[in-house]
Order: structure tokens, then sequence, then C-alpha cells
């Protein structure tokens, strides 16, 4: 089969961004908007995969005790065609791939509105309620609200910033008391994973921020995989908040344990496995991560949300104005001789001696 | 015809254009009167910040405070001293509304509030939802004596 990874091999990886529904006194990874508007925020480790022309997002919620029920939001580059439950292992064995010493650690991904937003899908996996959104800022954002999920002050921005490129969005509601119920214990993650047929993937990362104060720390682990080493924007060299920890050809053997997981048989016979640690404060964090793996080393300003959607290429706008301005010039030039060239005619013609 | 024959209409053209202004002119001008017309002040709530960030109302006469929400989330918009603040800070009223110095603006929404300030000098508005005040939604109501 393998033609291993075929075209840009890109990934998406995290971004999710917690929010409490109702009163909910729950801890839990990601970041949670407590009743006093207090935000904590752990480790979230994310893995996104493009092959074939389908972005494979996979996180987990982990259960982290008390009561009540929180939930998130996740920008995502499409509509997902399937939101299932995510293979045991796959997280776990990547964090064991790239730090085989601090085996057993296994930080869960967080993932981290009135109805005028389209629900595209609804899933429930364990004691969480997964609803695919499709709407602007204003929808989503008051669909959200609707449902109980307690927005920061600078979601309304946030969510803007993601609508303008797409409106499709993840909401996830966990119910910490039904997750007890089912025999979850502290620390139990419950694995999700969402296909996305997309011609450009991207890696949400200003919603890691969402809620955060300027000297809170953002931290988080992105692993991509992808057919090709691949050009990425803006370059994580480790003074953005970004640094590139791993790069190099996805081992055999990790392939083999990735393919072997549920759900997981999309992992190619061969892929570029790149590891990004984020580590950032909020104001930092005001991208996204696009990412190029065509080969053709361009990864797009719109996708790392540095441009606007219709906003010009600067060079071109530039060029525009100057050929705007030369047509009006042009044209007023044109006119006032015209002008001049029909008054005396007119003159001659129209007025009594 | 020729261009003599259309002058007429339009001299009418141009004086009923004259008279139209002349007339809007005098209306605004009745209606921005002292005395003929409620002052009021107009507030956009976008992106969790205020269109302004200092509003001046006179004392003593009835200003209506119109506050529209642009965000999809919900915003506060309470006025008074540093001590009303505090109270807020800590306080647990979900919807605010009874008083005119206080008002909760849904989602997407209008309201509007009116308020008669008996004292000049500097009050401070604030949004007291989680996290809204330190996030940046402050702002200073100035009150001056009319005249001013």
């Amino acid at each position: 089969m393998t033609r291993s990874i075929g075209r840009t091999g890109a990934a998406l990886a995290t971004g999710l961004l917690l929010v409490a529904i109702g009163a909910a006194p729950a801890l839990a990874c990601g970041g949670l908007i407590g009743p006093n508007g207090a935000v904590n925020l752990l480790r979230t480790t994310t893995l996104a995969g493009y092959h074939g022309g389908e972005e494979h997002y996979i996180t987990s919620f982990e259960f982290a005790g008390g009561g009540g029920a929180f939930g998130s939001l996740t920008p995502l580059p499409g509509v997902p065609t399937s939101v299932e439950k995510g293979g045991d292992w796959t997280l776990q064995r990547l964090r064991n791939e790239t730090e085989p010493v601090a085996q057993g650690v296994f930080a869960a991904a967080g993932a981290a509105s009135r109805d005028s937003a389209e629900v595209l899908m609804e899933v429930t996996i364990d004691a969480l309620d997964l609803t695919v959104l499709r709407g602007g800022a204003q929808e989503v954002g008051v669909w959200a609200t609707d449902h109980g999920f307690r927005l920061p002050p600078d979601a309304p921005e946030v969510l803007d910033f993601y609508a303008s490129r797409s409106p499709i969005f993840l909401a996830a509601s966990f119910d910490a008391d039904a997750a007890a119920e089912r025999g979850q214990g502290v620390g139990d993650g419950t694995p999700v994973h969402i296909t996305i047929p997309t011609d450009n993937p991207w890696v949400p990362l200003r919603i890691l921020a969402l809620g955060k104060t300027g000297n809170e720390v953002i931290e988080a682990d992105v692993y991509l995989m992808t057919d090709r080493a691949p050009a990425l924007l803006p370059a994580p060299d480790g003074t953005n908040g970004m640094r590139l920890d791993v790069s190099a050809p996805a081992s055999d053997l990790l392939l083999d344990d990735l393919r072997s997981d549920r759900g997981m048989g999309w992992v190619p016979e061969s892929a570029w496995l790149s590891k990004i640690r984020i580590e950032a404060n909020a104001p930092q964090l005001g991208f996204d991560l696009a990412i190029d793996a065509s080969g053709a080393g361009a990864p797009s300003r719109l996708a790392a949300g540095l441009d606007l959607p219709g906003a010009l290429d600067p060079t071109i706008g530039s060029t525009i104005r100057w050929l705007i301005g030369l047509g009006f010039t042009v044209g007023g030039i044109g006119g006032i001789l015209l002008l001049v060239r029909r008054r005396p005619f007119e003159g001659n013609g129209m007025t009594p001696a | 015809m020729n261009r003599s024959d259309r002058r007429p209409g339009r001299l009418a053209l141009a004086g009923g254009i004259a008279l139209a202004l002349g007339l809007a002119g005098i209306a605004g001008a009745w209606v921005g009167a002292p005395g003929l017309a409620r002052p009021s002040v107009e507030l956009t709530m976008r992106y969790s910040s205020f269109s302004s960030g200092l509003i001046e109302v006179p004392l003593g006469v009835p200003v209506t405070i119109v506050l529209r929400n642009a965000d999809p989330i919900e915003h506060e918009w309470i006025v008074g001293d540093a001590a009303s603040h505090q109270r807020h800070r800590t306080g647990t009223e979900p919807i605010h509304g009874a008083r005119p110095t206080e008002a909760s603006v849904p989602a997407g929404q209008t309201r509007s509030t009116t308020i008669t300030f008996t004292t000049a000098g500097d009050q401070v508005f604030v949004c007291h939802l989680p996290g809204h005040e330190a996030y940046g939604m402050v702002g200073t109501l100035r009150v001056v004596p009319a005249g001013e």
C-alpha cells in the first residue's frame, strides 16, 4: 500500500480549550475555567497525522477526579467524517518514543453559540459528549453559552480568529460524575480520534492560551506524523514558545506499534515524526502552526493565522494600490483633457454671441 | 428640447435640495437644544472591551446609557464608587437590572438604562463577570456640571 505518505504530509494537533459547564468544580486536564474564573492548565498531548488527504487528530480527555462537568471547544480545519474512540496506547507510545525516561507518565490531551450554530454530528464516547458545530464566532459562542459552557473574556476574539478561517468546532462536555460511575479512576483518559478530510491541515495553538493571563505558562506536546519532513510556520526555533524536540524518520517499530492500536490502520509504512514542545506565555501564542509537508517548503501565512482571510499579501496589496492610484491619475487627466477639448465646442454652439 | 427648456426644472430641484438641507439643519439644532432631548451615551462591548474608556455625562440630568453587546458572551455594566465595585467582585447576583447603575447585557443584545447623576466627579464602570475586569473591561464615567 504504501506509497507511504502520499501528499502533503502534515498534521494538526492540539488546541484544546476547556471551559466550565455550569458550576464545575472538577479538576481536569487542559485549561479549565473554574467558577471563580481561574484557569488551570496541565500539559496536553496530541497526535495529528496527515496521510492520504485525511487528518487524524488523536487526543485524550483525562478524568482528574472531582465531580461536576466541564467541557472544551476545539477548532478544526474541516468537517470530520468520523469521531470515535481512539486507540488505547497511541499517545503513551509516542511519549515513550520521545521521552523514554518518563515512562508511565501520560498527560492527557486536553482538548482543549441562539442555536444558530449548525450541529453536524453528535457522538458519545464513555463520559464524553462530543458535538461538531459549524458556525461563526457569534453562533458558536452563543451555542456554547446556551449549552452551559462558560467562555472566558477573550473567547469572542479567539473564536473570531478561528471562525474566519474554518467555522468548524468540536464541543466536548465531560461529566465527571458519570466518569466516576463508570469506574474511571483519576488519571484515566478517554482517547478520541477525529478524522478530517482536508487539503489544508494546521495545528491550532492560539486556542491553548484562551483564558490565560500573561504570566501563565502554557505547556503542550504536539506530535506530527507526516509523509516527509514538514516546513513549519512559525518555525519552532525556541524563541517563540515552540521548540522542535524531535524531527526524524519514525522507526518501523513505532509505526508497527501505532498501527496495531484501535483505529490506527491509517498509519503508513513510513513517516516523518516531529515533536514540538510548547512552553509559552499567553501573549506569545498569537498564532497557529502552519505545516507544509509537500516538499514545497511554503507553509501558509493564512493557516498560521498571521494573515486574515481576504487580506492581500503585503507586496501584492502594495502593487494593486499603485495600479489603482495610477488608474485614477490617468482617468483624471483624461477627464480634464476631455473637458478642455469639449468646452470650446459647447461654448461656440450654445452661448448666444 | 434644448437646455434652456430644462432650466426651470433644475432650479426647482436645486431649490428643493436647499430647502431640505435647511429644514434638516433646523431640526438637528432643535433636537440638540438643551432641555429638549435626553442626553444619551452609547457603549459597545466587543471582544470583551468597552468602545470607550471615558464617557462624560452631565450633572443632574437624566442620561440614557445604551449598552450594545456585540459579543457571543454575556457582559455587565456596573457604575459606582470603589466600595460598590468591591461588593460586586465577590457578589453572587447572577443578573443585574433592578438598579439603574447595574445592567446585565446578554450575548448579542442591547440594553439601556437611564441614570441621573447627582455628584460631579469620576466614577468607574466595570464588567464584573469572572475575569472580565482583569481582561480590561473597565472605564471611567465623568460627571460634569452642565455647561462645562
